[in-house]
């Protein structure tokens, strides 16, 4: 079944094409990423799909849901960890999480199961009464995540998750993702082509708004007739121009 | 339920802040003890308690005003905001969110200078309590100044346009320091066509018992407010599209 069917979505600024025409289909569970160059129109279309931005023109259903007539209905199923860390920094790790169990409307007894459940899963025992503006970037970004979880999003949009980090702490938010898999659809955006290659069932690869191709790393290879994906990549993206 | 969450981490956010609590509570403190001080030693009435401690109050509220401009700004820049947006909250969520949490603290404000000021010989009259209750449309009017600066401007520059610009025309246009009347000409106009002088005529005439001498002036806080409001609202709404 298909989670996201996105229509010939596009996303115009003045002369800009941000996202062009993008038509692409995710199915329920499946990780996607969206990789591509500086301003290849990853996070745009994040931003539309996560009705944060309206489409110039297309649509996109997200469990049926449309993200131009039903953006209510979509905000209950989605959660977005956005590029920059968005936590509050005033607050510890725990009133973060009871910030987001709040706006979701849970009742107090299911926000404390939430926040004991999403503590002992992403590790957070140690710092759960720490301020979150005095943690470190990985530390941030794992709660950013743990944040994001909250709702039990059945669509979840993480967009650079692992941008600036160091090699340790990303393959522990690598194995955290890993572990969402199957049971959250994930769309993940991304300039690391390990990390694409490593995480996704199929890597969408766009370049100033378009789609070039949406396919499994090993096919993209293929296709490319390259060894490597950082190859196939960049022979994609320049045979386009 | 949602918008009590959104609330209450705001109030946290403020409260925790040891720079809010110290010009928030703490200067509002000092200038009423330091111009007492002054008062006391010099001939003239310049600064009575009674006249004084009205005034003060109000301009303590341009503090709400860097207050409120400073944490949305700030959410905006850290990308909060944007992870917010993508929830259940509506739009009213969000306004009320940012300010129904600072009218209690420009009350506690208010009251925190009122009980210095009895400290310092200041009648003990019911006048206090109402002068306590009518800040809280004053300080309406304050804290839409700092959402609107805080939906159109960074936290830099909120830093620059509240704390400082603000701050002075709440200083020098509100008739606390000195008669406008003093001055006269084109200035004592343009302070009377700005709300910051007709809020602390107002609260002057609280604390006084005359409650006649209320108007003209609540019609100017409460239209300031109306129009600060839907201008801020609307601030709020483009740059919350903008994302």
């Amino acid at each position: 079944m298909d989670a996201i069917k996105i229509l010939s979505l596009t996303k115009k600024y003045k002369d800009l094409t941000a996202v062009d025409n993008l038509t692409l289909t995710v199915k329920q569970g499946e990780l996607l990423s969206l990789l591509g160059v500086n301003g290849a129109g990853k996070t745009t279309a994040i931003k539309m799909l996560s009705c944060l931005i309206s489409p110039t023109s297309g649509d996109a259903f997200l469990n049926g849901k449309s993200i131009c007539k039903d953006t209510a209905a979509v905000k209950e199923i989605i959660a977005v960890s956005p590029q920059e860390t968005a936590i509050a920094p005033g607050l510890t790790v725990g009133e973060n999480l009871q910030l987001m169990c709040g706006v979701h409307g849970l009742t107090k007894e299911k926000q404390n199961e939430k926040i004991a459940e999403l503590t002992q899963r992403l590790e957070l025992k140690s710092v759960i009464n720490k301020k979150a503006g005095k943690l470190s970037g990985g530390w941030q970004r794992r709660l950013s995540i743990a944040m994001a979880l909250v709702s039990e999003p059945r669509i979840l949009f993480l967009d650079e998750p692992t941008l600036g980090l160091d090699v340790l702490v990303r393959s522990d938010l690598w194995e955290l993702i890993r572990s969402l898999k199957g049971k959250v659809t994930i769309i993940l955006t991304t300039h690391y082509m390990e990390e694409a290659e490593e995480l996704s069932d199929r890597i969408a690869i766009m370049k100033e708004g378009r789609l070039l191709v949406c396919d499994t790393a090993i096919n993209i290879m293929e296709k490319a007739g390259k060894d490597s994906f950082e190859k196939a990549f960049i022979h994609i993206v320049k045979e386009v121009s | 339920m949602r918008m009590r969450t959104f609330a209450i981490r705001n109030t946290k956010e403020i409260l925790r802040d040891p720079l809010n609590l110290a010009f928030g509570l703490g200067f509002p403190v000092v200038l009423i003890l330091l111009l007492s001080a002054i008062q006391a030693n010099v001939p003239v009435e310049m600064f009575e308690i009674q006249h004084l401690t009205p005034g003060v109050t109000v301009f303590g509220l341009s503090f709400m005003t860097l207050f409120s401009a400073t944490l949305i700004a700030k959410d905006r820049g850290s990308s909060l905001l944007q992870r917010l947006y993508t929830t259940p909250l509506t739009p009213v969520d969000f306004i009320l969110g940012y300010t129904l949490p600072i009218v209690p603290i420009a009350a506690a404000q208010c009251a925190v200078c009122y009980i210095t000021a009895i400290i310092l010989g200041l009648n003990v009259t019911v006048n206090i309590l109402y002068a306590i209750v009518f800040v809280i449309p004053v300080s309406v009017l304050y804290i839409s100044m700092g959402l609107l600066c805080g939906s159109l401007f960074t936290d830099k520059q909120v830093g620059g346009i509240c704390g400082a610009l603000l701050t002075n025309l709440s200083a020098w246009l509100s008739g606390i320091w000195f008669d406008l009347e003093l001055v006269g000409g084109a200035f004592e106009k343009i302070a009377h066509a700005l709300p910051f002088v007709h809020c602390v005529e107002l609260e002057r005439a609280v604390l006084n018992g005359d409650f006649s001498g209320v108007f003209p002036h609540i019609f100017w806080v409460l239209g300031y407010a109306a129009v600060l409001i839907v201008l801020a609202v609307f601030a709020f709404l483009r740059q919350m599209k903008k994302q």
